[in-house]
């Protein structure tokens, strides 16, 4: 692939001619798949250009020459059986030296096998939730940046950081020269998991788990956004990958299974009321605030829920349509049992809602069978 | 049937080939209104949907400027995200379903009757509803802004799960959607029929103008997947309110069914889009280079399978969903060998230019400037094509770039083409070369201003369907609103120009104001009276022009 590289920096096309980063052209690869795009891109970028110089040039011959207003008279011409094979064929014999290298290029994209490092990517409406499944916890990444920068609506609102709407929460972190291995999938509508500088780009579609790799090459911080179109907030949940040394990571993955392990609930605990619903208000925030509305007050096709007849009525209701959504509303099986208790008893006693009753995680654990 | 509606009726007597006097039934009575509600003369069928075309390009293009205000800068000033997903969403079904392909339909209309020597198309009748149907779709689009919840937001592609989200204003776009289909079904057995039965004695299928047949194989390209549009839209609805899991995971659903049908209908409906303009530009091409047609049949051929490959396509939108390596493999190879009938037909056009004695009136100038911007369109869809590529240009502003680069540069474009060229023919006078040229060059810079750009922010991966972006994008959403904002300027100067031309123009057009054009519209009067060809034109006449063609 050299030489092609090579006849692609030829061209001069004008994307590489002007190559700041991020601005004009690809993000600067990352890896071996990035480099093949690359590659590629400038590859079929200088066939491309050679093809239009030669068509575009007759033609502009053309225009210039053979006007009639420069005395031109047309000659009546209209067929020519091997100009016309001859331009079927010679097409036909480029594409084939374009199509080799990038199926090529297709395989290894799609080999996933021997990883070393698995992780989970889930869309969310609208943020990223990763699980690294080798080592047994996953957290949540959301948008950083502050509400004030974003809305301009009253003028020209609050400076915008260097990395305005590409700055997360936490982000995932991946050891160096390791093959990970992302699996994507989703939890309500279909999102897209994609880091440019790394060339993948994977749907995460809710029922379904697909994957895709990468391996990184430099340590340092990389960023895309979710690339498909998925409501209100799709342009506000970014991706942001750290990448660190394989030491730094082993440190990292301890610090962060001793949170997990201390922050685990006991699935047998007795909760009382008071601790349930402030229990509950984190987990409404991080989930139900999206559509619902930190007050309840929903909006749009989302119901609110003060003064709601599920959340002021039975239980088992409220409940069954927590675990197994209806309409627009996503099931949230994906939640553990007592987060889905503290949920609901916060849903009931808030917003005015003052039902006084309370779930505790026993009660969800049977639900579900 | 009453009496008034018999009268408005005349093509059963033409066909009967009864001597069918102009004054005697008084057809010009129904006057007013009448006449366009219950047209069914395929001028006038032709006039309404170019109006209604034009006024929902006018819309969809407001709507256009008001994703572009909001791109301007960084952060968000004028709406809300969910408002500027609506936006998005009307703008694109708006621009397919409501400019582009009526006006396909509606020049159909006008000239294809005139072009084959037939008196009118083959149903009349079924022509007036086909184009009844559009207003009541429109409204029920427009109504979806102002209902509980607003429009769809789903992106004009409807993605499930995502529009099983949205309150009725997707069930209003769905039934819009319906409607459409309807009655693009409608206008293409209309234009199937008459072109298979009633041209000309003497016009032969591969003697027929290529306007004729790209508008052929578009009306069956539009009968195959028209109705699977519908499906998948039905399917939609029955997920959202009657129980049924087509699309929805936790019912044993999958959401990627839905991109399938919707892309097996999706694809073809670009060709749809691109294929009338292919025989516009090869009508006008010819005639202002005096010249016949480069290699007739082969454009035919190429025209064909175009049409068959569009079929085998569909998955490449869907690069990233996730396919086994052997399906990205196919899809890939199959869109690449697009390229070939493609090509074939750029070299044809440029052939026909070659030892030409061109002039350059203001339908050359589109028609060389679709061939020049719907060529850097091919190029782009040559690039997206390569599956790794598309890895990271899938759903960016690179998509967005390549995708206007045809529709607006090239079927747009040839639209505007098609109207200056048969404007004389439409109105009887001529319309003003000045504004004409100025529109050219106007649009043209404009144009390229607005989309050129979208290729570097999409390489950079800026994703589509954002209302604000990061910072390193600033500079070019900037450049490309400000060409959006000029560019949609530029037509009111075509629409100043078009009445301008109905009031008088310069004046009165000749029945040929064209030198080198030699198809049979060009034999009648200008502007062209109600009724042409109550007896079809005679072999010598047709066996002239085809001549001067080549054919
Ligand atoms: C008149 C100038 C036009 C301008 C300035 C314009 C601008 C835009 C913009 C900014 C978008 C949003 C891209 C995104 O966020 O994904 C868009 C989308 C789109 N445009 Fe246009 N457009 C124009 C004309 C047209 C025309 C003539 C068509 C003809 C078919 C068209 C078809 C579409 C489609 C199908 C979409 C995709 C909508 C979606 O994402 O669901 N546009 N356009
Ligand atoms: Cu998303």
């Amino acid at each position: 692939m050299r030489f092609q590289r090579a006849l692609g920096l030829a061209a001069l096309l004008p994307a590489c001619t002007f190559a700041i980063d991020g601005k004009y052209t690809f993000q600067t690869p990352q890896t071996l798949i990035a480099r093949d795009i690359s590659d590629l891109h400038a590859w079929i970028m200088a066939v491309i250009v050679v093809i239009f110089v030669a068509v575009f040039g007759v033609m502009f011959y053309s225009i210039f020459k053979h006007r009639k207003a420069s005395g031109h008279k047309a000659r009546h011409f209209h067929e020519n059986t091997s100009v016309e094979v001859l331009w079927t064929l010679i097409p036909a014999v480029i594409l084939v030296v374009m199509a080799w290298p990038a199926a090529k290029v297709v395989l290894a994209q799609k080999d996933t096998r021997d990883a070393e490092v698995t992780i989970k990517a889930t869309g969310y409406q609208w943020f990223w939730g990763y699980d690294y499944l080798d080592y047994g916890f996953g957290y949540k990444s959301k948008l950083a940046t502050p509400r004030e920068q974003i809305e301009n609506y009253k003028g020209q609102g609050a400076a915008k950081d260097t990395h305005y709407l590409l700055e997360v929460t936490e982000p995932l972190v991946v050891p160096i020269g390791t093959k990970v291995r992302m699996l994507t999938t989703a939890n309500d509508v279909i999102h897209s998991w994609g880091v440019p500088a790394f060339g993948v780009k994977q749907d995460a579609i809710p029922g379904f788990i697909r994957d895709t790799w990468f391996k990184a090459e430099k340590v340092g911080t990389f960023r895309g956004q979710c690339v498909e179109l998925c409501g209100r907030d799709h342009g506000f949940m970014p991706i942001v990958v750290q990448v660190v040394s394989k030491d730094d990571f082993k440190v990292w993955v301890d610090k962060k299974q001793k949170e997990a392990k201390a922050a685990a609930d006991d699935p047998n605990k007795v909760w009382k009321l008071d601790e349930m619903i402030a229990r509950g208000k984190t987990v409404y925030d991080a989930n139900c605030a999206a559509c619902h509305k930190a007050d309840g007050a929903g909006g749009g096709p989302f119901p609110a829920l003060a003064g709601s007849k599920i959340a002021n009525g039975p239980m088992a209701a409220h409940l069954g349509i927590v675990l197994h959504g209806k309409g627009a509303m996503p099931a949230w099986q994906g939640l553990s049992d007592t987060e889905i208790a503290a949920v609901i008893t916060y849903e009931r006693n808030s917003f005015g809602n003052k039902m006084g009753d309370m779930l505790q995680p026993k009660d969800v654990k049977a639900a579900r069978k | 049937m009453t009496a008034a509606t018999d009268t408005l009726n005349p093509t059963q007597g033409d066909h009967a080939g009864e001597a069918h006097g102009h004054d005697d039934h008084g057809h010009h009575a129904a006057t007013g209104w009448r006449r366009w509600v219950y047209a069914t003369n395929h001028k006038d069928i032709g006039t309404l949907y170019l109006w209604f075309s034009f006024s929902m390009f006018i819309l969809g293009g407001t709507m256009a400027l008001g994703i572009r205000a909001e791109l301007f800068t960084p952060g968000l000033q004028f709406w809300q995200p969910e408002f500027f997903n609506q936006l998005t969403t009307l703008h694109g079904i708006i621009m397919v379903f409501g400019a582009i392909m009526p006006a396909f339909t509606g020049l159909a209309n006008w000239m294809l009757p005139l072009m084959l020597g037939a008196p009118d198309m083959a149903f009349a009748r079924m022509n007036n509803w086909s184009f009844w149907l559009l207003p009541p779709s429109a409204l029920l689009l427009v109504i979806s802004l102002f209902v509980p919840g607003g429009a769809a937001a789903g992106g004009w592609t409807l993605y499930p799960p995502l529009s099983l989200q949205f309150g009725m204003g997707m069930d209003l776009a769905i039934f819009s959607v319906h409607l459409l289909g309807l009655s693009s079904i409608m206008g293409s057995i209309n234009i199937i029929v008459t072109i298979l039965n009633m041209r000309s004695p003497g016009m032969t299928l591969m003697k027929m103008p290529m306007f004729a047949w790209t508008s052929l194989v578009t009306a069956y390209l539009l009968i195959a997947v028209a109705p699977v549009l519908a499906g998948a839209v039905t399917m939609l609805l029955t997920d959202r309110h009657f129980g049924t899991h087509f699309f929805k995971a936790v019912g044993g659903g999958d959401p990627v069914l839905f991109q399938h049908i919707f892309w097996f209908f999706g694809h073809p409906e670009v060709y749809i889009m691109a294929l009338p303009a292919f025989g516009i530009v090869s009508q006008i091409i010819p005639t202002f280079a005096r010249k016949p047609l480069f290699g007739y049949h082969s454009m035919v051929y190429a025209t064909a399978s175009i049409a068959i490959l569009s079929f085998m396509v569909w998955a490449h939108h869907m690069f990233s969903v996730g396919m086994p390596a052997t399906a990205q493999l196919f899809f890939m190879f199959m869109t690449m060998l697009i390229a070939v009938p493609t090509g074939v037909k750029v070299f044809n056009w440029i052939a026909t230019m070659w030892q030409g004695a061109m002039s350059f009136e203001t339908p050359m100038l589109f028609a060389v400037g679709f061939v020049c911007l719907f060529t850097v369109g091919g190029f782009s869809g040559l690039v997206l094509s390569i599956a790794p590529v598309d890895t990271q240009m899938h759903d960016t502003y690179y998509v967005v770039a390549h995708f206007h680069y045809v529709l607006v540069a090239g079927a747009l474009f040839s639209l505007f083409g098609a109207v200056y060229y048969w404007l004389p023919k439409w109105t009887g006078y001529m319309y003003s070369e000045k504004m004409g040229k100025f529109h050219f060059w106007w649009s043209m810079v404009w144009f390229n201003v607005t989309f050129f750009p979208m290729h570097f922010l999409g390489l950079a991966g800026m994703p589509r369907r954002i209302p604000d972006y990061p910072l390193q994008f600033t500079d070019f959403n900037a450049l490309a609103s400000v060409g959006a904002f000029c560019f949609g300027l530029g037509q009111l100067f075509f629409l100043y120009n078009v009445i301008h031309t109905i009031r008088g123009g310069v004046g009165k057009a000749p029945a040929n104001p064209w030198e080198g054009a030699h198809t049979l519209e060009w034999e009648v009067p200008s502007p062209a009276p109600h009724h042409t060809w109550e007896t079809p034109p005679s072999q010598e006449l047709v066996e002239k022009g085809l001549k001067e063609q080549a054919l």
